[in-house]
């Protein structure tokens, strides 16, 4: 295998990781918003900004695909 | 590789750029758009902190107003109390006064009754002495022969001589 | 069967099958705007056109795509036949003998390197949209076994490529509207906003309301709301040129070089404004015993780094995966080879591209919100130590 190759799984697995904490950030996010609709807006920008910090691990691991490629 | 090397000629102009846009909309938009809201919010502040303060004055005033209410109703009251008071008052002393002066004239009525018969008492008993002297007197002369008899005599007129 | 014809057409119009890839910018609206009004094609010959192309040079998705997410020296709108019509934008080099300067129409839009310009007696070419000046004595670029210029080297570049051109239109769009904006603020003694200002009031009043106030707090906000805002609506704005296909998506928010002076700005900031106790916390971490200080300071040193690295690569790696989605989808046209895929790509990148719009916003609030953020952790009392 190619170090390419071996780079676009990196970057593949980094994704599933991603996907999976921003899923569960989303899904106690709705539970939360339907818990309590209150304060929804609090919840979202937290989630959006807890999102965006799980992104970036990913994101990291796609630019190290990018290096690669 | 290239993706992610970053070129010096757009981060030189990104900072040109970035740097100019900064300071003019900074002096020319923020600024004004900023300070017009910012002071249009205050000015709303201060009229809704104007109408909040003219709500209170307004219930200062009802709550002086019912209060003064209250309180000339409590005079009020207070002085048909009073009315009241001085009317049973002055019921209750006229009746005092009748009362006392009622007792005195019948005091009086028997005082005069008692002295009345006292008089009549020792009239009648003046009476009756000189009735007694009279009777002794005929007694005396009629009969002082008869020492019985005149025994007899005056104790049969004293004995029917009773007083009262 | 629109997009069948427009596909075709284009191999028709187009030279060659590596051409037509150019062309194609591979994106969706693009595609059917070009279609709308050139599609009188035929079939037949189309696929006569199909066919030669497929004995031609293999297709290379990863090249056109990495070709089309990076930036250039000016808008290459549309070929037809072996006419190219093109924006020509100015390079300014600077090279041992100083300043050079010359429009990039002088490279005749090629960038393999096999147009040779020469000022001042040094050679320059354009390979992979990256100016390289010739060594002394060199007539012609020789491409080493990396697949880089062997016998070149790049020398100071500060040209107005297609991203700092679109930066700028990004730049004077944005005093327009919002000095104009401004204006209306001016004129009006109500302070009531009216026309644009009520357009943009509402989302200076969303930064300052949303991200300032919470998380820099209400005493120490107002020193960063002109930086805040700025960043916003620049980001957003460039973000959203970067979606539009006919300039080419001048993806200059996709750009490394971009997001690292942004985030670089957001690092100078924070710096700038670290209070004691930001400090503190980085170096000598209150309420911990001293083992546990000494373990901690590199590791929140390398924190301070991280930060800014991790927004750079946020705002960076968002936007390109974006258009890469969107070039790949229609790469699998010409992987497949054949039109029936079309109608598959086309929708899926269109899908892609609301979901882009959306993503335009979110990753300028996103910028933005982290910055203040950051802004908030710099300036922050604790009272609690």
């Amino acid at each position: 295998m190619t170090i390419t190759g071996i780079a676009a799984i990196g970057a593949g697995l980094a994704a599933i990781g991603a996907g999976m904490g921003i899923g569960r950030i989303g899904g106690s996010a709705m539970e939360a918003m339907a818990r309590q609709p209150e304060i929804q807006g609090k919840i979202q920008t937290s989630a959006l900004i807890l999102a965006a910090f799980v992104e970036a691990v990913a994101l990291f691991g796609v630019v190290v695909a990018l290096l690669q490629g | 590789m290239d993706l992610v090397t970053p070129g010096f000629g757009l981060v030189f102009w990104t900072a040109i750029t970035f740097l100019i846009l900064l300071f003019i909309l900074k002096k020319f938009a923020w600024k004004p758009i900023l300070g017009a809201v910012s002071s249009r919010e205050e000015s709303i502040k201060d009229a809704l902190a104007a109408a909040e303060a003219a709500r209170r004055e307004m219930e200062n005033l009802q709550a002086d107003n019912e209060r003064i209410l209250q309180e000339a109703r409590a005079e009020r009251e207070a002085m048909l109390k009073d009315a009241r008071d001085m009317k049973n008052k002055m019921i209750a002393d006229a009746k005092e006064e009748a009362k006392q002066s009622a007792d005195k004239m019948i005091a009086q009525a028997q005082e005069a009754i008692q002295s009345e018969k006292k008089a009549a008492i020792a009239e009648l008993k003046g009476q009756v002495a000189s009735l007694s002297l009279e009777i002794a007197e005929k007694v005396v002369k009629q009969e002082l022969s008869n020492k019985g008899q005149q025994e007899k005599l005056v104790e049969d007129m004293l004995g029917k001589a009773t007083l009262n | 069967m629109t997009i069948h014809l427009v596909l075709l057409h284009l191999h028709r119009f187009s030279g060659t099958h590596y051409y037509f890839i150019e062309e194609m910018n591979l994106s969706a609206i693009r595609t059917l705007f070009l279609g709308v009004f050139l599609s009188t094609s035929f079939f037949v010959s189309a696929q006569e056109v199909s066919t030669e192309a497929q004995e031609d040079k293999k297709f290379d998705p990863k090249s056109m795509i990495m070709h089309h997410v990076k930036d250039a020296y000016g808008f290459h709108i549309i070929d037809i036949g072996e006419k190219k019509y093109a924006i020509s934008l100015p390079i300014i080099l600077w090279t041992d003998n100083g300043l050079t300067t010359f429009m990039s129409s002088a490279f005749e839009h090629d960038y393999y390197g096999n147009v040779v310009v020469e000022r001042n007696g040094e050679k320059f070419v354009n390979y992979k949209e990256k100016i390289y000046q010739l060594n002394l004595g060199e007539d012609a670029l020789v491409k080493g076994e990396d697949g880089y210029p062997a016998n070149a080297s790049k020398p100071l570049d500060i040209s107005i490529t297609k991203n700092v051109f679109m930066m700028w239109v990004s730049m004077l769009v944005l005093f327009l509207i919002f000095i104009g904006a401004a204006r209306k603020y001016k004129k009006s003694e109500s302070f009531v906003p009216k026309g644009i200002a009520s357009f943009v009031e509402p989302l200076v009043l969303f930064i300052r309301d949303e991200v300032a106030i919470p998380m820099i707090g209400e005493k120490k906000y107002a020193r960063y709301m002109p930086y805040l805002l700025t960043v916003f609506f620049f980001i957003w704005l460039n973000n959203i040129f970067g979606l539009i296909p006919i300039i080419n998506g001048a993806n200059l928010t996709g750009n490394i070089a971009f997001t690292l002076t942004m985030a670089t700005f957001t690092f100078i900031i924070t710096t700038f404004s670290g209070n004691k106790s930001y400090w503190k916390h980085i170096f000598w971490m209150p309420g911990v015993p001293v083992p546990m200080k000494i373990f901690l300071m590199p590791i929140e040193i390398v924190g301070m780094f991280t930060k800014p690295i991790s927004l750079m690569i946020r705002l960076f790696a968002n936007i390109t995966a974006g258009h890469i989605i969107i070039l790949a989808l229609m790469s699998l046209i010409f992987i497949f080879n054949t039109v029936a895929i079309a109608p598959v790509s086309v929708a899926f990148s269109l899908f892609i591209i609301v979901i882009e719009i959306v993503v335009t916003a979110i990753q300028a609030y996103i910028f933005t919100i982290l910055s203040a953020l950051y802004f908030g952790m710099a300036t922050e009392e604790h009272e609690h130590h």
